[in-house]
């Protein structure tokens, strides 16, 4: 009944300037789309930018680095313990890239719990012969459907179809860049020539573009057996072993304990490509501090108006003290006004929020370096639109807040008295 | 006399300012069910000042105000305010009425807030008090279609909405033209003589004054007669 009664009061004064009270929640509905649009919109192309990378990387990958002999001839000298080694002389040797006792690697990996797949992989370094010309590049010989399954390929093969790589005896997949140097069609035959001076003549089943030019300059694919055959190598012969972990939290810890317990080395995905966690989250941040400050201004507005209010209505506000109303039954009719103004903006906000995010994931996005977006990303995820009308809450409230305080204290003595 | 309504003992006040000045001085008097008095002075002797305080919205003075034999000092502001809800009823020398509500509704909102009866049953005593005064004719109108005198008459309306112990006005006819004085004047007389409401008027109207049951006389912040 009383709560009754001030709701139906606070309606009252709010109608009485029912312009700026719409005005008021305009300002917040308006913050609040531009909130969800532009984290929406910064979050798609942040997810989309990682993609370019993060999906095809690896969360771990076992590999032989070269390097060279750890015990240099020096220390294994007694007398010279001791003392500090100014002579390295010897070179890296033997140059063995390929992982000793690969399958019971395999084995081991694939029964651990944590481990979502894996994906054996040659890489190995060749020139495309070019009319008389040889261009340098980088044949990766890989497991087609692990390939697939785990790190998207069939996603970048633009031309083509991906499957054939495994289907198709001495065939490979060329970066389209390397492709249109090469003036190679579908179904031509290429010819490459490896380290070693071996010369292949290869099948080209299609055209791989990663958004990277520079990248599809260089790499090709081919199936496993294409590439231990275009090195001479026995079926063992697998260069690196690429792990997806189900938690990619999880990948600097298990790269260690891989490398230890293999004796290979093992790099983690945070380490190569810290950079893009880098710029993903300042990106976020950014958006979230321009989100934050349309809030706060929206904030100002309703500060405004309600202070408005107050000067306005201190006769009425006057009234209700010296009839019964105490101040705090006064501050809440204010506050109510400062909250429905923020529930009604924060709602209207939400769904134009949403529509407006839908409206930009139409606009068409075609760009060479990115085959598979047509339009501009944008991420949808519930968590903005929480965060959002939790705060455009909380900031109607504190504009409320301090306005509603200063109307409960009005002494009714001094207006009355003022007349 | 037993029925003591309000009762004031020994209030003093000062205005702090460059220079403090002490506007009410040991005032004490009381009033009793039934009475129908006035304050009247000068304009600056403290008759305002005095029913402020009288009215629980002033709570800066020393001394003591018993209101239905309940001290008033100590209590919080909620309180006061629930005091002034249930027991005292307020006609200022504006009507102050809310522009936002009909007339009918305005008259309601002291009981509204009280919660004591229906919203029906405070319609009813809202439009019989109306009927009353002669404007139930105007109850569904807005308070800015209404004339000056038929405002002060909806203040008057309002301010009885509760069935206060004591009704205070301030100066109630200070505004309205001599027409729409006489008619305010004569309700309180009838809600004095026909209700048997008590009534506390400040003035400084002599005419007004003389008609009343107990005239309280002001000079210089202290009570004279």
């Amino acid at each position: 009944m009383r709560y009754k009664l001030l709701v139906n009061i606070a309606v009252a004064l709010s109608m009485a300037r029912w312009k700026q009270t719409l005005v008021a929640a305009v300002g917040v509905t308006f913050s609040i789309t531009m909130f969800i649009t532009l984290l929406g919109f910064m979050n798609g192309l942040n997810d989309m930018l990682d993609g370019l990378i993060l999906n095809r990387t690896p969360h771990i990958k076992l590999y032989n680095e070269l390097k060279p002999s750890l015990v240099q001839p020096v220390q294994l000298a007694s007398d010279y313990k001791d003392h500090y080694h100014f002579i390295r002389s010897v070179k890296p040797y033997g140059g063995r890239l390929e992982i000793y006792n690969v399958n019971p690697i395999i084995d081991a990996v694939l029964k651990d719990e944590r481990v979502l797949g894996l994906a054996p992989k040659i890489s190995t370094q060749v020139f495309y012969t070019v009319g008389s010309v040889d261009v340098a590049g980088v044949i990766n010989g890989v497991d087609v459907e692990a390939e697939n399954n785990l790190f998207f390929f069939s996603t970048y093969v633009t031309s083509g179809n991906y499957i054939d790589l495994k289907n198709i005896p001495n065939s490979i997949i060329l970066g389209k860049a390397a492709a249109d140097k090469m003036l190679a069609k579908i179904g031509d035959v290429i010819q490459v020539t490896t380290v070693t001076g071996e010369q292949q003549q290869l099948k080209v089943v299609g055209y791989f573009q990663s958004g990277i030019n520079d990248l599809d300059k260089v790499q090709s694919y081919s199936s496993l057996n294409t590439a231990q055959k275009l090195l001479g190598e026995s079926r063992n012969y697998i260069t690196d072993l690429q792990i997806k972990l189900k938690d990619i939290e999880l990948a600097p810890a298990m790269a260690k304990e891989y490398s230890a317990l293999f004796g290979i080395d093992a790099e983690d995905i945070q380490t190569a490509n810290s950079q893009f966690e880098t710029g993903s989250s300042v990106r976020s941040t950014i958006s979230y501090a321009v989100g934050i400050t349309l809030l706060i201004v929206a904030g100002f507005g309703i500060y405004n108006i309600l202070n408005m209010m107050i000067y306005e209505k201190m006769d009425s506000i006057a009234i209700l003290k010296a009839t019964g109303f105490s101040g705090t039954d006064v501050k809440r009719i204010f506050i109510m006004i400062a909250l429905s103004i923020g529930v009604i903006g924060v709602m209207f906000g939400l769904i134009f929020g949403f529509l407006v995010s839908s409206l930009v994931d139409q606009i068409p996005f075609n760009t060479a370096a990115l085959p598979r977006i047509k339009t501009f990303p944008v991420n949808y995820n519930p968590k903005f639109y929480i965060i959002g009308a939790t705060f455009g809450i909380f900031t109607t409230y504190l504009a409320g807040y301090l306005p509603s305080r200063k109307a409960s204290k009005v002494d009714p003595v001094v207006i009355i008295r003022g007349k | 006399m037993s029925d003591k309504v309000l009762e004031a003992i020994k209030i003093n006040k000062h205005f702090a300012g460059a220079q403090v000045q002490h506007v009410l001085k040991d005032v004490s008097f009381s009033i009793n069910k039934g009475d129908f008095a006035s304050i009247v002075g000068k304009s600056g002797c403290g008759k305002s000042t005095l029913l402020y305080i009288l009215s629980t919205m002033d709570t800066d003075y020393e001394g003591d105000l018993l209101i239905d034999n309940e001290p008033m000092r100590l209590k919080t502001e909620a309180e006061l305010a629930r005091v002034r809800n249930e027991k005292i009823g307020f006609v200022f020398q504006f009507h102050y009425l809310l522009n936002e509500f009909s007339v009918v509704r305005n008259v309601m909102i002291p009981g509204l807030k009280l919660g004591k009866y229906s919203e029906k049953e405070l319609e009813d005593s809202a439009m019989e008090k109306l009927k009353i005064f002669g404007i139930d004719d105007q109850a569904r109108k807005m308070p800015n279609q209404l004339s000056g005198g038929q405002k002060q008459r909806v203040a008057i309306a309002r301010a009885l909405i509760n069935d206060p112990l004591i009704i205070m006005g301030d100066e109630p006819t200070g505004n309205l033209d001599k027409k729409n004085s006489e008619i305010v004047f004569n309700l309180f007389q009838k809600l004095a003589r026909e209700y048997k409401q008590t009534l506390l008027i400040v003035t400084h109207d002599m005419e007004f004054a003389q008609a009343t049951d107990h005239v309280i006389e002001m000079e210089d912040g202290r009570i004279i007669k």
